[in-house]
């Protein structure tokens, strides 16, 4: 195995354990939200989507990776603007709480 | 990546980017966090989102593509943001849960179409290793599972198709074949050859297994298969980073893969059901829609059904009030009709409180964000652990647009589709006020008891309109 093989698979195993540990305690009424927020996240795979197209070779591998770059984009757009507007919703109740 | 520490000043590009990346995950941690606790959830969004620009703008660095190709970068990019910005910003509070798994779906269509480019342009000039093909073959594979699966369940909740479980005969048979393929394409393709043309064949039988997958499962139960997809696609994503050797893509997709199991685990708790339960409940039962005529079913039997007036006088003069608010509720856009009624009965001295079921709405919170849009106050809504004690005391409850929630079924009822999910007491209330458009059964497709309880009214009609009326009975009275 190569170097940069193990060094991706650490990294992989790494961010497995951290994936559960950062939201081992969430209450209910979030467990939408954070869905929706971590959906935005695998939204990464833009940058993937990028490089490809850059290097694609021949009509068909363009195409493809073109279609990649438009489903990326609304991913990851679509992911954050819509988690915000969820939370937004949270934040209206915040001065209330603290008149009292 | 160098293994020691450069005595210049300077950092190489090939540094610089990692650097970045490493920037970028952390701010993917970190979010992740802030998500998860009501105080910071908003800041953990934009954190993310912030993570997320600075990986973007890396990622473009070392690239070298021709005028052309940028202008085709630059195209697809406008596309996306335009659809994705236009669909999160129109979409209806009510149509959140499919609109989630719509951006999810299309994330693990990108995953698999990034695979099979990569694939399709580096076996042309060499063979590869075996754990690029594994990855490959991993992320077109679960990649297409997902999108095929989030448009099912986007057809399902936008209800272009029934909610309820559709099965046939010989389904685990017809799925144990397609996963057979699978498996067999793709020890083919690790051990023994190098063939384009059956990547794709691979991306096709996925994505039938996908949609294979999610028929069976009912709407209700949506929220947790949607959790589950969004976690495949952070798989995918993240073997695409091996495909790829991307690091950030590769902790990305694997916060979420790891969060994301975390979490629909946690649905499922939240509604009393195993995951295995929720995935395979449906199949193997010979009948479509099985349950459904457990206990009875509705024709034939009567129920008691009043007048807004009488109702209204009913509340006006009840001491304690629960109101028990369910999709229905959200559909009929009734939430600021609720929250009026409320305050009529306040005025009156009346207790009233709000009855949130861990999955009221389509998913777990979303009644939380639809009665914060309507001001309702906080310390109103209840959780369910919290209230269920007081249904006893209440001389009346409000089911307003619920039913499977308050469906005692779920308690006593072991053939019952929703046998096992914790519910609300409703029935332990002096009196109970069902508001129903029709004796149609609720989202999980089984009749409800309760409707049949000899201390129940039923108010038929739309919410909204119901609701209307009963506040201006309430205020006569």
């Amino acid at each position: 195995m190569s170097n940069a093989l193990i060094e991706y698979i650490t990294v992989f195993v790494l961010a497995g354990f951290v994936g559960i540990e950062v939201i081992s305690k969430v209450p209910t009424i979030l467990h939408t939200p954070l869905m929706s927020g971590s959906n935005a996240i695998h939204g990464i795979i833009l940058v993937g989507a990028l490089a490809v197209e850059a290097n694609a070779h021949g009509t068909l591998q363009v195409v493809l990776g073109f279609l990649a770059i438009i489903l990326a984009t609304i991913n990851v757009v679509g992911g954050f603007v819509v988690t915000d507007r969820m939370l937004e919703m949270f934040k209206s109740r915040r001065p209330e709480q603290s008149k009292q | 990546m160098s293994s020691y520490i450069v005595a210049t000043s300077g950092l190489t590009q090939s540094e610089g980017v990692h650097l970045a990346y490493l920037v970028a995950s952390v701010l993917f941690i970190l979010g992740l966090k802030q998500l998860s606790s009501p105080k910071g959830a908003r800041k953990g969004n934009i954190t993310a989102a912030v993570g997320m620009i600075i990986a973007l703008i890396t990622g473009l660095i070392g690239l070298h593509p021709s005028s052309g190709r940028v202008i085709l970068m630059v195209v697809g990019v406008a596309v996306g943001l335009l659809v994705g910005t236009l669909s999160a910003r129109k979409v209806k509070m009510t149509a959140m849960p499919q609109m989630v798994a719509a951006f999810n779906g299309v994330g693990g269509g990108a995953a698999a179409l990034v695979s099979v480019e990569e694939y399709m342009r580096l076996v042309a000039h060499s063979s590869q290793g075996v754990v690029f093909v594994i990855t490959v073959v991993f992320s077109v594979v679960v990649g297409s599972i997902s999108f095929a699966g989030s448009v099912i369940a986007f057809t399902k909740l936008q209800e272009l198709m029934t909610g309820r479980p559709i099965t046939y005969p010989g389904q685990q048979a017809v799925n144990g074949v397609v996963v057979v393929a699978i498996l067999s394409i793709g020890v083919y393709l690790v051990g023994f050859g190098t063939s384009v043309a059956l990547v794709v064949v691979l991306l096709a039988i996925a994505l039938f297994l996908g949609v294979a997958f999610v028929l069976p499962i009912g709407g209700a139960d949506m929220p947790v298969v949607i959790s589950m997809l969004n976690a495949f696609t952070g798989l995918a994503v993240a073997a695409t980073g091996f495909v790829l050797g991307n690091t950030v893509l590769i902790v990305g997709g694997t916060l979420v893969g790891a969060s994301g199991t975390l979490l629909t685990k946690m649905m499922g708790d939240s509604m009393g059901r195993s995951l295995g339960n929720v995935l395979f409940a449906a199949v193997g039962k010979a009948a479509p829609g099985a349950g459904a005529s457990t206990a009875g079913s509705a024709e034939g039997r009567s129920v008691r059904s009043g007048t807004p007036d009488d109702i209204g006088v009913m509340l006006a003069y009840s001491q304690k009030v629960i109101i028990v608010p369910g999709y229905g509720l959200a559909v009929a856009q009734a939430q600021h009709v609720a929250k009026e009624l409320a305050s009529a009965l306040e005025k009156r001295g009346v207790d009233v409180a709000y009855a949130i079921h861990p999955v009221a709405g389509r998913m777990p919170g979303h009644m939380n964000v639809l009665l914060a849009e309507a001001d309702v106050p906080y310390e109103q809504l209840k959780e369910m652990d919290e209230i269920n004690d007081q249904f006893k005391l209440a001389d009346a409850v409000l089911i307003v647009g619920a039913n499977d929630v308050v469906n005692p079924a779920a308690r006593s009822d072991a053939s019952s589709p929703i046998y096992g999910m914790p519910i609300l007491n409703a029935d332990e209330a002096k009196n109970i006020i069902f508001m129903k458009r029709s004796m149609r059964p609720g989202f999980a497709g089984v009749d409800n008891e309760l409707m049949f309880d000899p201390k129940t009214i039923m108010l038929f009609g739309d919410a909204k309109d119901s609701l209307t009326k009963l506040v201006a009975s309430v205020k006569a009275a």
